[in-house]
C-alpha cells in the first residue's frame, strides 16, 4: 500500500462521539436497560387498564411513607455518588472514598428496607402468587375482605424486584469501585470508573422515582 | 475531561505482544477475528442441531406413523419403536425454529460476521471491549446447553411453538411440559445478555473507533448492516427478556399474568413476543444484506448503485421495524382500525426493501461478473427474497391473512425469507471472506456444486409449500391426514420431505469443502477478490492489532472498476484522487470527483 506518504491526517481513529469508549458503551447499555424496564411496565399499563377491580387506591395496601422515605434514601444515594465523582474530578482522594462508602451504605440501606417491606407485605397476603393472594389492607391486619387482586402483587414484585436486584447490583459494583479507590487506582487524570458506575446508579435511582410514582402512588 | 481511551499506538502494537498460551489464542481469547471463529464453529454446529430436527419433523410429515431411519435409538418417551410421538413432534417443531432463529441464523450473522468485519471494515485493531465480546461469546454454548438439555428432562424439551404463546406456554397441564419450558424460558434470558454485550460491543465499535477518513458514509454496507442490527439487538432483546422473566414467574411462582384462569392477558404476551420478534424478523435479514451488496458490488467490479439510498434503505427498515409487529396478530383478536393501522405500516417497508433489491439489480446491470460461489449465492438471496418478501405482502395485507393465517403458506414464507434470504446470504458471507478468517480459498468447484444443488433442492423443498397453504394445511400439525380434505396433499407433503432430505444431505458438500479448505484450501494471499475495503488491507489471516498502522482511509467502499485505478479498483486507503499535499503527484492524471467521497 502507498498510503504512507500522503499522511495528512494523524493515524488516531476517528470517533463519532465526544466520550471515551467505556461512557459510550454505559449509555448504549443503559438504553437497552429503558427497554427492559419498559417491558415491565407496558406489561403493568396493560394489565391495570384490563383489571382495575386487581388495584387498590393508594396506601391501602402498600406502605407509603416507608417506602417514601426509602425513596428519599436512594435519591440522597445519587447526591452522595455525585460529590464522590466531584472529589475525584479534584483529585480529592479521601472525598472520594469517603463519598463512596456513603453511597455503598445508603443503597444497602435501600435493599434492606425494602427487604423488609417485602417481608410484612407477604406477611399480610399480598404476595405475586395466583392462588396465595389474600392481601387483607393496611390497618385491617385481621378481619376484612380481601384488597385487589393477585395482578396487583405480581406486578408489584416483579417491577419493584427487578429494580432491587439492579440496586443490588449497583452496591456490588459500587464496592469494587470503592476497593479500587482504596487502592488509589483513580486519579485526577482517570477517574473513568467512577463516572461509568455514577451513570449507572443515577440511572437506577431515576428508575426508581418512575417506579414509585406508578407503582405507589397512582 | 479525561479523552479517549482508543489505542494510541497501533504500530508496533503486535510485537509488543507476548505470545498467548493456548488457553488465551483459542479457548479465552479477547481477539475479535478468533471470537468469530469460535463463534462461527459453535453456531454451524448448531445449525447441524437445527437442521436435524428439521428433517426428522419432515419425516413425520412426509411420512406420517412410519418408523424413522434411525429413529430406533430414540427413547419410548420421544418416538416408540421410531415412530415420533404427537408430543415429541411438538418439541421437534419448537425447538428446529428455536435453534435455527436465536442458536444459527442470529450468531451466524450478528456474531461471526459483527465481530469479523467491523474491525477489520472500519480499521480499528479489535472491538472496543475485548473482554465483554469474550463474555458475549461464552454465553452462547451455555445457553445451548441449557437448551439442548431440555430434551432430556422430564415431559421433553418446550412444545407450544418457538413463539410459545400463552396459555399453552404458561402452564404445564396444556402440553405436558413442565421443566422443559422453564428450560426453553431460562435459555433465552441467558442468551439475551450474549446479544446485549455483542451489540453494545459494536455499536461502541462503529461509532468511536473508525480509522481516519472513515467518514459514515464510507463505511462498508455489511457494517453498515450490522450497525443497525446491533441497535435492533440492544433495543428488542430486553423486551424478550422481560416476558420471558414474567412467563417464566408464570410457571414457576405462580403469578398469573399471562394465565386467564388469573385474569392474566394471554394476549400481552403475544404483543410482548412480538414487539421484540419483529425487529428480531430484520436482525435475522439485514447482516445477509449488507454481506450481499459487498459480494455484489465486488464480483460484477461496479460500484454499488445507490449507496447512500442503500444506507438510508436499512435505517429505515430498522424503524419501521418497531411498528408493525401487529401484522402477526390479524387472527388473536384486534381492532380493525388497529389491524389497519399494522397494515399500512407493514405495507410501507416494502418500499426500503425494494430499493434495495433494485439498487442490487442496477449494480449487476452491465458489470463484469464473475460467477464464482460467492456471487451465486448473493444472487440466490436477491431472488429467493423477492420470492419471500412478496409472499410477505399476502400475509400483510389484512383479509388476505384471514384465510392463510397459519398455514403452510407462512412456513413457505418465512423459509424464503430465513433459509432462502438468510441462510444463503450466510453462505455467500462464509464464502467470500473465508480467506480472510483461515488464509485459504475455498475449493471453488464444490463450491458451485453445494450451490447449484442447495438452490435446486430448496426450491423444490419450500416452494410447494405455499400450495399446501392455500390449500389450507396448518402450520402446526402432527398427522395432516387426520383431515379428509387434507390427504390429498400427502404426495406433495412426502416430496417436500424428500426435497429436504436432499437439501440437508447437501450441506455435507458445504462440511466437507468448509474443513478440507482449512488444510488443503488454495493459499489465498491479502486480496483474492480484489476489493476495496480496509478488510483487505491486512494479511490473511490479519494478525493480532490487525493493522500493521492506523490506515487512512481517503475514498468511498466501491471503487471498482475505476478508470484510473492501477487495477480495476481502489483500495479504500489509497491515496486521494485529487494531488494531495506532501509533494504527492495526483494518483489520476485527469481528476475527477469520486463518487462517495
Amino acid at each position: 500500500m502507498s498510503n504512507a506518504a500522503v499522511a495528512t491526517m494523524d493515524r488516531k481513529p476517528m470517533p463519532g462521539m465526544k466520550v471515551y469508549n467505556k461512557k459510550l458503551g454505559m449509555w448504549v447499555f443503559l438504553l437497552s436497560e429503558v427497554m427492559f424496564f419498559t417491558s415491565l411496565i407496558g406489561s403493568y399499563i396493560i394489565l391495570r387498564f384490563a383489571h382495575p377491580d386487581h388495584w387498590t387506591d393508594p396506601g391501602v395496601v402498600l406502605n407509603v411513607p416507608l417506602t417514601a422515605l426509602n425513596t428519599f434514601f436512594l435519591i440522597c444515594s445519587s447526591v452522595t455518588m455525585v460529590k464522590a465523582f466531584a472529589a475525584i474530578q479534584e483529585g480529592d482522594q479521601k472525598g472520594l472514598k469517603n463519598w463512596l462508602l456513603a453511597t455503598i451504605l445508603i443503597g444497602a440501606t435501600f435493599v434492606g428496607i425494602q427487604g423488609i417491606e417485602y417481608a410484612a407485605l407477604s406477611a399480610e397476603g399480598f404476595v405475586p402468587a395466583l392462588d396465595a393472594y389474600h392481601a387483607v389492607g393496611r390497618g385491617n391486619p385481621h378481619e376484612g375482605p380481601s384488597l385487589g387482586g393477585p395482578l396487583y402483587g405480581a406486578t408489584f414484585y416483579a417491577m419493584t424486584g427487578f429494580h432491587g436486584a439492579h440496586v443490588s447490583i449497583g452496591v456490588l459494583c459500587l464496592i469494587f469501585v470503592y476497593i479500587q479507590a482504596l487502592r488509589g487506582v483513580y486519579t485526577v487524570a482517570d477517574f473513568e470508573g467512577v463516572e461509568i458506575i455514577g451513570l449507572y446508579w443515577h440511572f437506577v435511582d431515576l428508575v426508581w422515582i418512575l417506579l414509585f410514582t406508578i407503582v405507589y402512588l397512582i | 475531561m479525561s479523552t479517549t481511551t482508543a489505542p494510541e499506538t497501533h504500530a508496533g502494537h503486535a510485537e509488543a505482544h507476548h505470545e498467548l498460551g493456548f488457553i488465551r489464542t483459542y479457548i479465552f481469547s479477547t481477539d475479535h477475528k478468533m471470537i468469530a471463529r469460535q463463534f462461527l464453529f459453535t453456531s454451524l454446529l448448531f445449525l447441524l442441531v437445527g437442521g436435524t430436527l428439521a428433517s426428522m419433523v419432515r419425516w413425520q410429515l412426509g411420512f406420517p406413523g412410519q418408523p424413522m431411519p434411525l429413529g430406533g435409538g430414540l427413547p419410548d418417551t420421544m418416538a416408540p419403536g421410531g415412530i415420533i410421538l404427537p408430543e415429541f413432534y411438538n418439541s421437534l417443531v419448537t425447538m428446529h425454529a428455536t435453534f435455527m432463529v436465536f442458536f444459527a441464523l442470529m450468531p451466524l450473522q450478528a456474531g461471526v460476521f459483527g465481530n469479523l468485519l467491523i474491525p477489520l471494515q472500519i480499521g480499528a485493531e479489535d472491538m472496543a471491549f475485548p473482554r465483554i465480546n469474550m463474555v458475549s461469546f461464552w454465553i452462547l454454548p451455555v445457553a445451548g446447553i441449557i437448551m439442548l438439555a431440555s430434551f432430556f428432562v422430564e415431559g421433553g424439551a418446550a412444545g407450544a411453538g418457538w413463539t410459545s404463546y400463552a396459555p399453552l406456554s404458561a402452564s404445564g397441564e396444556w402440553t405436558g411440559v413442565y421443566m422443559g419450558q422453564i428450560l426453553w424460558l431460562t435459555s433465552l434470558a441467558v442468551l439475551g445478555f450474549s446479544s446485549i454485550l455483542g451489540a453494545l460491543n459494536y455499536v461502541t465499535t462503529v461509532i468511536n473507533m473508525r480509522a481516519p477518513g472513515m467518514t459514515w458514509f464510507r463505511i462498508p454496507l455489511a457494517t453498515w448492516s450490522l450497525f443497525v442490527t446491533a441497535w435492533l439487538l440492544l433495543l428488542a432483546i430486553p423486551i424478550l427478556t422481560g416476558g420471558a422473566i414474567l412467563l417464566l414467574f408464570d410457571q414457576t411462582i405462580g403469578t398469573a399474568f399471562f394465565r386467564p384462569e388469573g385474569s392474566g392477558e394471554p394476549l400481552l404476551w403475544q404483543h410482548i413476543f412480538w414487539f421484540f420478534g419483529h425487529p428480531e424478523v430484520y436482525i435475522l435479514i439485514l447482516p445477509a444484506m449488507g454481506f450481499t451488496s459487498e459480494v455484489i458490488a465486488c464480483r460484477s467490479r461496479k460500484p454499488i448503485f445507490g449507496y447512500h439510498s442503500m444506507v438510508i434503505a436499512m435505517v429505515a427498515i430498522g424503524f419501521l421495524g418497531w411498528i408493525v409487529w401487529g401484522h402477526h396478530m390479524f387472527q388473536s383478536g384486534m381492532n380493525p382500525l388497529l389491524g389497519m393501522t399494522f397494515m399500512a405500516t407493514t405495507v410501507v417497508i416494502a418500499v426500503p426493501s425494494a430499493i434495495k433489491t433494485f439498487n442490487w439489480m442496477g449494480t449487476l446491470w452491465r458489470g463484469n461478473i464473475h460467477f464464482d460461489t460467492p456471487l451465486l449465492h448473493a444472487i440466490a438471496f436477491v431472488s429467493l427474497f423477492i420470492i419471500g418478501g412478496l409472499s410477505g405482502i399476502f400475509m400483510a395485507v389484512a383479509p388476505v391473512d384471514i384465510y392463510i393465517h397459519d398455514t403452510y403458506f407462512i412456513v413457505a414464507h418465512l423459509h424464503y425469507v430465513l433459509v432462502g434470504g438468510s441462510l444463503f446470504g450466510i453462505f455467500a458471507g462464509i464464502t467470500f471472506w473465508y480467506p480472510k478468517m483461515f488464509g485459504r480459498m475455498m475449493n471453488e468447484g464444490l463450491g458451485k456444486v453445494h450451490f447449484v444443488l442447495s438452490f435446486i433442492f430448496y426450491n423444490m423443498a419450500f416452494f410447494p409449500m405455499h400450495n399446501l397453504g392455500v390449500q389450507g394445511m396448518m402450520r402446526r400439525i402432527y398427522d395432516p391426514n387426520q383431515y379428509e380434505y387434507l390427504q390429498g396433499l400427502q404426495p406433495t407433503n412426502t416430496f417436500i420431505s424428500i426435497s429436504v432430505f436432499l437439501f440437508a444431505a447437501t450441506q455435507v458438500i458445504f462440511a466437507f469443502n468448509f474443513l478440507w479448505s482449512l488444510r488443503a484450501g488454495k493459499e489465498a494471499g491479502r486480496n483474492p477478490w480484489k476489493s476495496n475495503t480496509l478488510l483487505w488491507a491486512t494479511p490473511s489471516p490479519p494478525p493480532h492489532g490487525n493493522f500493521p498502522e492506523m490506515p487512512i482511509v481517503n475514498r468511498g467502499p466501491y471503487e471498482y472498476s475505476h478508470p484510473d485505478a492501477e487495477e480495476d479498483f481502489w483500495p479504500q486507503d489509497a491515496p486521494p484522487a485529487t494531488s494531495g499535499s506532501g509533494g504527492q503527484p495526483a494518483a489520476s492524471p485527469t481528476p475527477e470527483p469520486v463518487p462517495g467521497d
